[in-house]
């Protein structure tokens, strides 16, 4: 898959701004940002559904323009919200879908156990979507668009909402995936699903990229080994921003705390209770990409 | 074409889990409209003697059996349609798929041609065991029945697509329906009304639905030629499967 200058704007606004990537075959390739950098507008760009304004765009050797419904047949889409029928069972939601897309009846009942084996809902077959936790319908949605057996699929924001067992769940049947060479494109706003999934990433912010790597080249080159986060007592956290000033290769400021960082912990830790500042609590902890977008925007991710 | 079948096919996949309580009602209703007013009313009515021959019963069934179909046509076309916009989500899903827009607006029309010629063979056999009209003389009314419905479901269909809150919905059965039901022929002849309204209703295509109706199972004489009461539905028919494309695609692809 290859983008270049891709576009696109909505009126006066500009939700994908000229942005150029590539994705290679049996990759898992992110899209991280904060919400309305312009992720799902780039995702449904991609799935075809959605024009572009500007730039070009190849999805498996093809052009959405003209061929949307040859490369629609090949994708798996699994938007952002569970659009599943709730008032039907879990059977017909994979039954109709997989008729949409033209597979002979008896193809599809052969597919449907096997999806569900995978979503693990096998149990579940018959019962109407209503009932089924919120896990269990993103999953189902997740096999849903696995029924033609896509070569690559979409993940608008896989484990949004979702609590922490079932996340897990979730990216464990993701994994499966990949093992399978299936190419996966999913967008997200959470580090730790980034890291867990992704080959490569981009960072979007405000319509563009602004960075581009593996997860740990994109640690390794915007924000360095380790991190001390530093909170104050209340109503010294001027004093403290202040007095840490020439600690560590950078400091970052927050609301609610100071994040340093610097290659050795140690040496951060015993900078800072020297310095005299009063400090609340220190906390050592690895890099992350959390770290990459609060150094590449001055944001957080999640705000 | 296909795609709309597939479409179809999803629909009666859904319908299959709610077809016994349409079935039912669809059976019913007539039965429950035909004794309470064509009977029942009707007594009355026929003392009068306003209808010449005619008995109120055969009137008012011919009437209703059009009716129906334009309020079947409106019913589908309306909140259905609206949940495949917002709710269910139904045609989002689709789109991911090779299914184009265009097999979404006719696979549901094709739909809603088999409720309405369902549910208009049904108020057939149940108004000729009424004994309003011959059962075979009912049943070549259906199709025009039918044209009836679809006249009535592709502009509706544009028009929900074009709302994004479902309150115009509400609005179009309270203004648009209601009065059509009422005031369009089927209670009573059109020449009770105010000169007027009598033009107002020439416009609705209910009443043109009606006309022919009454001339196939009555032997009524429609006021305009045949041709001139189907031209007209066809035309509904045709603005709204023009119409209902454009505004699905103004809707879902942005």
């Amino acid at each position: 898959m290859v983008a270049r200058g891709l576009t696109k704007r909505f009126g006066e606004l500009t939700a994908v701004d000229a942005i150029d990537f590539d994705v290679h075959t049996g990759e898992v390739f992110g899209f991280l940002g904060p919400n309305g950098a312009g992720k799902t507008s780039t995702m449904r760009m991609i799935g075809a559904v959605s024009p572009l304004t500007g730039g070009t765009l190849q999805v498996l050797d093809r052009d959405p323009a003209t061929d949307g419904a040859e490369i629609r047949a090949r994708l798996g889409v699994v938007p952002q919200e569970n659009t599943v029928d709730e008032e039907l069972s879990v059977t017909d939601n994979l039954y109709i879908y997989g008729r949409y897309f033209g597979m002979p009846r008896a193809q599809v009942r052969r597919r449907i156990p096997e999806l569900l084996e995978f979503a693990q809902l096998t149990d579940r077959a018959d019962d109407k979507v209503t009932v089924l936790s919120g896990g269990m319908k993103r999953r189902l949605v997740i096999a849903r668009a696995l029924i033609n057996t896509p070569s690559m699929v979409l993940l608008d924001e896989p484990t949004t909402g979702l609590d922490p067992q079932a996340r897990h769940l979730v990216w464990d049947r993701l994994h499966e995936l990949t093992r399978q060479g299936v190419t996966l494109l999913l967008t997200t706003h959470y580090m730790d699903e980034a890291e867990q999934l992704c080959d490569r990433l981009v960072v979007m912010s405000d319509a563009t990229i602004v960075a581009e790597g593996s997860p740990r080249e994109l640690i390794a080159t915007y924000a360095g080994r380790e991190v001390l986060e530093v909170r104050f007592p209340p109503g010294h956290r001027y004093a403290g921003w202040t007095g840490l000033d020439g600690i560590g290769s950078r400091r970052e400021v927050l609301a609610d705390r100071v994040i340093i960082y610097g290659d050795d912990a140690e040496q951060l830790t015993s900078a800072v209770t020297h310095s005299g500042v009063e400090v609340a609590s220190m906390l050592v902890r690895r890099a992350s990409l959390e770290d990459v977008f609060l150094r590449l925007t001055g944001r957080r991710l999640i705000e | 074409m296909t795609g709309a079948l597939r479409v179809l096919e999803g629909q009666l996949v859904a319908y299959r889990r709610t077809w016994r309580g349409s079935v039912i009602t669809t059976f019913i209703n007539p039965v429950l409209f035909l004794s309470a007013m064509g009977l029942g009313l009707g007594s009355l009515v026929d003392r009068g003697a306003r209808l010449g021959s005619l008995s109120y019963l055969a009137f008012y069934a011919s009437g209703l059996l059009a009716a129906q179909a334009m309020q079947t046509g409106v019913g589908d076309a309306a909140f259905p349609v609206m949940a495949g916009f917002k709710w269910s989500k139904t045609y989002h899903t689709a789109l991911a798929t090779p299914i184009a827009i265009r097999d979404l607006v006719f696979g549901h029309a094709t739909f809603i041609l088999l409720r309405v010629t369902l549910a208009a063979v049904a108020f057939a056999l149940v108004a000729a065991i009424f004994g309003a009209f011959a059962v075979t003389a009912a049943l070549t009314a259906v199709p025009v029945v039918v044209l009836c419905g679809l006249a009535y479901a592709l502009p509706v269909m544009a028009f929900t697509a074009s709302r994004e809150h479902e309150s115009a919905l509400i609005a179009v059965f309270r203004f648009g329906l209601v009065p059509m039901f009422l005031l369009s022929g089927t209670f009573f002849p059109l020449d009770q009304l105010p000169g007027w309204l009598q033009a107002m209703a020439t416009l609705v295509p209910l009443w043109h639905a009606i006309e022919l109706v009454r001339a196939l199972t009555l032997d009524a004489a429609s006021a305009l030629p045949w041709a001139a009461h189907v031209g007209y539905l066809t035309l509904w028919l045709v603005v709204g499967a023009l119409l209902a494309p454009r505004m699905f695609r103004r809707r879902l692809v942005a």
